[in-house]
């Protein structure tokens, strides 16, 4: 048995050591929030949240992960859809068919944490997941936005 | 129950259809499809059963009074909005609801959708009418009679209020979901009507009258979606996300070599992996693993050997396709003559100035997001599918075709699909490979996942073109004629081979239409020649957003900037001299070319192009402004769009499809090419078949010019100017026409 601690909770996962993280949040933990699209790291749908960096699950092994380290999804990013970066990317209407926003949100909360307030040369650098409904340019305005929420929450 | 049915010709009681739905279906056989549950009881316990074996809500199942089959009204007024068409972002759920709250006066901020099921609407004599969702036809095919539904609805409302008080029904008006009458000062909520008005019979549809579109207050307006919620938290269920009781998860493998054939596998090697359930035949050209989690079928599907027989096709590749283009080009017999106005041959000869150019386009991958996936249960009795499809009915027929059940006895429920773009309308491929297997596997729900790279090797591609084009301008830099060869795959020969006859196929002309209505010219050319050689390869070819315009676009507009120059007038002066016959291409024209500052001075090192085209019943022209750096590096600062969809239903949803056509038609543009070895795509997955992320993408700026005298899509239009704007701009910058793409020795910066 593997244990994971997956949005605060201590979970048991009885799995190969080699299936990607992506893999067990959907299949043996249930959080489907977090999609597949390619397998390799290179669309980022399958973004979440390690120790608070944002990372591909789709190419960490199971294996790799200590018990200790946090993982956080979409599901865990808050309750009730309130984060910053939710409530920007639902005020802006941002998702089209919606299959990649949830990576592109953790990408998104993940950025802010670290730079809350982000050029658009950071944006370009942390925004690198793939939108096939071609979402750009909303979600430059909704991480601006979510920015200056942030911003006016905390002063 | 009192629900009436307002189909033409068909009024039952709601209970009737129930019961018979339910026998029809084989629903009690298997005792969980709902109908049958419903005849049952509504028990909130039976609820419950009965999403946990669908796997959430599917279909007509909301209470409440059904007033038509548009129209559910709940006692607390929720008025649920029943949406035929499927939903893949580009936004028609909520346009639609848009154009039946309008009618049905109900109070926006309670509205609810629900999908019907083709089964659902099988059983009702096509009671919803179509339901794919291709070629922008979501709202422009389906506007009237959803108008009109929600209308019939109103006035049925309305009535139900006049007949309770005794007073004529011209006396009562409604307003948000509440009905008046202003004399005596009494209301009804609709919620309080709907049983009343359910019961009564339908007015005559065509005879209602329906608001113009200058007086709406629901439609037109820039609403947000109605699906953005579970968007944004992880909740909503795409097909990839199902889960349904004692499911078990399929990897399949198809033969590489498309027209090849499975010849056979060895499961021992496989057979005693941890979860692995099952190895199966699918069809005569793969195989599939079925285990208890998908990475498990996966990796034991990996390494599983398997023998093709790829020979029929193992010779073809890009060059050997490439060569049978250009035979296209110049071949004098297995030619479609399209258009032959004028003399073009004669005119070419005696033209002050000629020019000829070669053009050509890829295959392309679709590469939605969601890989291609379907998850089935079949029985002896019964077969149901949840699929992420833009073609419910589609979906239905290949889930008979491929069980052998009939149609009632076959159900799918519409997942919204995460990205279709054309890959999951005609071609229901994955629909059929599911039931396959789950045929063998009776009773369980099979969830087959295709990896990306099944997904890259396995579509149905943009077909393949070149275009040869020769013009010839007078002295004063007049077009006198144009000729244009087309040399390239139909898709109706693959898709639809019925509808070609003697390589007759028009709809790889798109653009070059002379008559009105869909793709049009737009340019008056005295002498012209439009032929298509229709030449196919054995590559599966399909719908793509924006096929063929974008390809055709490509042509027709670098090619008629490649004229300008070489005539030495202005671009936008170039065109509009042969656009005087059509005033809507030439409005769309000009009004991108003041929104852009067209000839007023650009930043050093700028440089813009234009571009105008119809396609999918609307008029789009664009202006790019580009830069190239000394590395090579592109920069597409700003693209300008004028479109001219005839209504716009919801201008920020309009606004959201020209950005996404500027991602999807630049990345075809830079990046997107399937090439072919050994009778395979070589592509496999993002690393070498790249997509345009946010650090490429260029500020948008969208003008909708509706002219509000036609309906016109909205979802491909704006692709086919998109990336020629952005080609004539790299030709203003270096002097040389792009005549082949994607473009290989320029990348975006």
């Amino acid at each position: 048995m593997i244990k994971l601690t997956v949005n605060g909770t201590v979970r048991a996962v009885d799995v190969e050591n080699d299936t990607p993280l992506l893999w067990v949040l959907r299949e043996q933990i249930g959080l489907t929030g977090t999609k597949y699209g390619c397998g390799i790291a290179q669309c980022g749908a399958c973004s979440v949240h390690v120790n608070g960096e944002v990372r591909r699950s789709c190419s960490i092994p199971v294996g790799s992960i200590k018990p200790a380290d946090r993982i956080v999804t979409i599901e865990g990013l808050s309750a009730t859809a309130s984060h910053p970066v939710q409530r920007a990317w639902d005020e802006l209407d941002v998702p089209q068919c919606g299959y990649c926003q949830s990576g592109q949100i953790m990408a998104a909360a993940a950025l802010l944490a670290h730079k809350p307030h982000p050029s658009d040369q950071d944006i370009d650098q942390a925004m690198t997941n793939i939108c096939r409904c071609g979402t750009y340019q909303r979600i430059r305005a909704a991480v601006k936005l979510a920015a200056a929420r942030r911003a006016g929450v905390a002063s | 129950m009192s629900k009436v049915s307002t189909v033409k010709g068909f009024t039952a009681a709601r209970r009737q259809f129930v019961v018979r739905s339910a026998l029809a279906g084989g629903g009690l056989a298997l005792g969980l499809y709902w109908p049958a549950a419903r005849a049952a009881g509504t028990s909130s316990a039976a609820r419950a059963e009965l999403r946990t074996a669908l796997g959430g809500d599917f279909g007509t199942q909301a209470e409440g009074a059904e007033v038509n089959v548009w129209v559910v009204v709940q006692p607390d007024d929720h008025c649920v909005i029943r949406i035929a068409r499927s939903e893949m972002g580009q936004g028609t759920l909520t346009g639609l609801a848009q154009l039946v709250a309008e009618e049905l006066q109900c109070d926006w901020s309670k509205v609810k959708t629900e999908f019907p099921t083709p089964g659902q609407s099988l059983a009702r004599k096509r009671a919803w009418g179509e339901m794919g969702t291709g070629g922008s036809r979501g709202i422009r095919t389906s506007e009237d009679y959803v108008r009109r539904g929600g209308a019939a609805a109103r006035i049925m409302l309305c009535q139900a209020a006049a007949k309770r008080w005794s007073v004529p029904v011209g006396e009562v008006s409604a307003i948000k979901g509440v009905v008046h009458h202003s004399a005596s000062g009494r209301t009804a909520r609709y919620g309080d009507l709907a049983t009343e008005a359910a019961a009564l019979p339908a007015p005559d549809l065509k005879s209602i009258k329906l608001k113009s579109p200058l007086d709406w207050t629901i439609a037109g307006q820039p609403l947000k979606r109605l699906d953005t919620g579970p968007k944004v938290n992880g909740s909503k269920v795409f097909a990839l996300d199902l889960v349904l009781p004692g499911m078990l998860f399929a990897a399949i493998k198809d033969c590489p070599v498309f027209g090849g054939k499975l010849v056979r596998y060895d499961e021992s090697m496989i057979r005693a992996r941890r979860g692995v359930k099952k190895v199966v035949r699918v069809g005569d050209s793969a195989v599939a693993v079925v285990a208890d989690s998908w990475w498990r079928a996966k990796s034991a599907l990996a390494d599983l050997p398997i023998e093709w027989d790829d020979a029929a096709f193992r010779d073809r590749s890009s060059e050997t396709i490439a060569r049978q283009m250009q035979e296209g080009l110049s071949a004098s017999s297995n030619v479609f003559v399209y258009r032959d106005e004028g003399d073009a041959a004669a005119a070419l000869a005696r033209a002050s100035v000629r020019i000829d150019a070669d053009y050509s386009t890829p295959f392309l991958a679709h590469a939605t997001m969601e890989p291609m996936n379907c998850t089935a249960r079949v029985t002896a009795e019964r077969a149901e599918a949840w699929v992420p499809t833009q073609n419910g009915e589609g979906s239905h027929a290949a889930l008979s075709e491929a069980t052998g059940l009939p149609l009632d006895r076959c159900e799918i429920y519409k997942m919204d699909p995460g990205g279709g773009f054309g890959r999951r309308g005609g071609n229901q491929d994955y629909v059929r490979q599911a039931a396959l297997i789950a045929r063998q596997m009776p009773g369980i729900p099979i969830k087959m996942i295709w990896s990306r790279e099944d997904d890259m090797q396995h579509d149905f591609y943009r077909p393949i073109s070149q275009c040869r084009l020769s013009a010839g301008l007078s002295a004063s830099g007049e077009l006198l004629a144009l000729q244009v060869r087309l040399a390239g795959q139909s898709i109706n020969a693959f898709v639809s081979p019925g509808l070609v006859a003697d390589g007759k196929d028009e709809r790889q002309l798109q653009g070059w239409y002379e008559k009105p209505g869909d793709a049009q010219l737009g340019y008056t050319v005295p002498n012209l020649r439009v032929e298509y050689a229709m030449r196919n390869t054995h590559v599966p070819v399909g719908p793509w957003r924006g096929v063929n315009t974008n390809q055709n676009a490509v042509y027709m507009e670098c090619f008629m900037e490649e004229l300008a120059r070489a005539a030495k007038v202005d671009s936008v002066e170039f065109r509009r001299r042969m656009m005087g016959n059509h005033p809507k291409h030439r409005a769309v024209l000009d009004a991108v070319a003041l929104k852009a500052g067209w000839g007023k001075p650009l930043p050093a090192g700028v440089h813009r192009g234009i571009a105008q085209f119809m396609g999918y019943g609307s008029y789009s022209a664009a202006v790019a402004e580009v830069s190239i750096g000394a590395d090579g590096l592109v920069k597409v600062h700003r693209l300008v769009f004028a479109i001219d969809c005839g209504h716009a239903v919801n201008p920020q949803q309009i606004e959201a499809q020209v950005q996404g056509s500027v991602a999807y038609g630049l990345t075809a543009a830079f990046y997107g090419e399937c090439t072919i070895e050994q009778g395979r795509v070589v592509q496999s997955n993002f690393h070498d078949y790249p997509i345009l992320r946010l650090a490429q993408m260029p500020v948008v700026e969208t003008m909708i010019v509706p002219s509000l005298d036609f309906w016109g899509g909205v979802g491909e239009p704006t692709i086919c100017v998109a990336a020629p704007a952005v080609l004539n701009a790299i030709f203003a910058a270096t002097g040389k026409p792009v005549r082949s793409l994607p473009l290989r020795k320029l990348s975006l910066a």
